[in-house]
């Protein structure tokens, strides 16, 4: 797993994002960027080379889901991989993140683990 | 209100703290409170709708809560600061994501809004119905939280 990539971590809980770069960091990824919201995670595209997105789906302005279909609606980012990670694990929004194009999926409350093993998955 | 909502959410709590903050949990026993007091001194309050409309609360005392987020930062925490805030924020949050999922499984399907965090001594709760507060109280080794639901 290369983890000299650039991160983007999603989400409207600063708690969230901490707990998530700590495990990045573990794991030895070094490039992290974060956003609060959909919106926020746009701009970052627009102005900062992101190799992979890590991503909330509920959030206020714009969702996860939002920003995953803009995100694969966008030639210049449709092949970025996007890893959901959310408390939304009810059936109807698994299925409506796979036909939007998520690269895999995390439901919280989740491990360190389950985190790794879903990376390895998408950046191999 | 069905008495088959309460499971799913005591069930949550200790997959969620468990698994995030790596605490053990002992749930006590459920009883109907009263009044609007908070048992804690920072709750994270969610609505909930769907088959019924309602209110989940966490209701953490304020050393339960600096031990629980101290785990899961894995540095310590001395106050009741916006940390303290957005952690219990979240961590009702995935309470509530966790207990709908298994209410699901029952064919009972929710949707939550974004949960609000009040704190301070003897604040109140304000639940979104009516109907009866059923409050289950939990004990860790950091201190005592209590969650609420009510329903319709």
């Amino acid at each position: 797993m290369d983890t000299s990539i650039k991160v983007l971590i999603v989400d409207d809980f600063a708690t969230m994002r901490r707990i998530l770069k700590n495990i990045l960091k573990q794991l030895g990824f070094k490039n992290l960027v974060e956003a609060d919201d959909g919106t926020t995670a746009w701009d970052v595209l627009e102005n900062q080379e992101v190799d992979l997105i890590i991503s909330d789906w509920n959030m206020p302005k714009m969702t996860g889901i939002e920003l995953l279909k803009k995100v694969r609606a966008d030639s210049r980012y449709a092949r970025k991989p996007f890893l959901m990670v959310t408390a939304e694990a009810q059936k109807q929004n698994v299925i409506e993140a796979v036909q939007a194009g998520v690269s895999n999926y995390v439901v919280k409350p989740f491990t360190a683990e389950a985190i790794s093993d879903k990376l390895e998955k998408i950046l191999r | 209100m069905d008495v088959r909502l309460i499971n799913p959410f005591i069930n949550a709590t200790l997959n969620v703290l468990e698994t995030m903050a790596f605490i053990k949990v002992v749930p006590g026993k459920p009883y109907v409170k009263k009044d609007n007091v908070a048992v804690g001194d920072v709750t994270g309050i969610l609505g909930l709708t769907g088959i019924a409309n309602g209110t989940i609360s966490v209701s953490f005392e304020e050393h339960c809560i600096l031990t629980i987020v101290s785990n899961m930062f894995g540095e310590t925490m001395e106050r009741l600061d916006d940390d303290i805030t957005d952690a219990v924020g979240e961590l009702t949050n995935m309470i509530s994501g966790q207990a709908r999922r298994e209410l699901e499984q029952i064919g009972k399907v929710f949707k939550a809004a974004i949960p609000s965090v009040v704190t301070g001594k003897n604040h109140s709760i304000r639940h979104y119905s009516d109907g009866p507060k059923i409050a289950i109280p939990f004990n860790t080794d950091g201190g005592d939280f209590t969650i609420e639901v009510c329903f319709d």
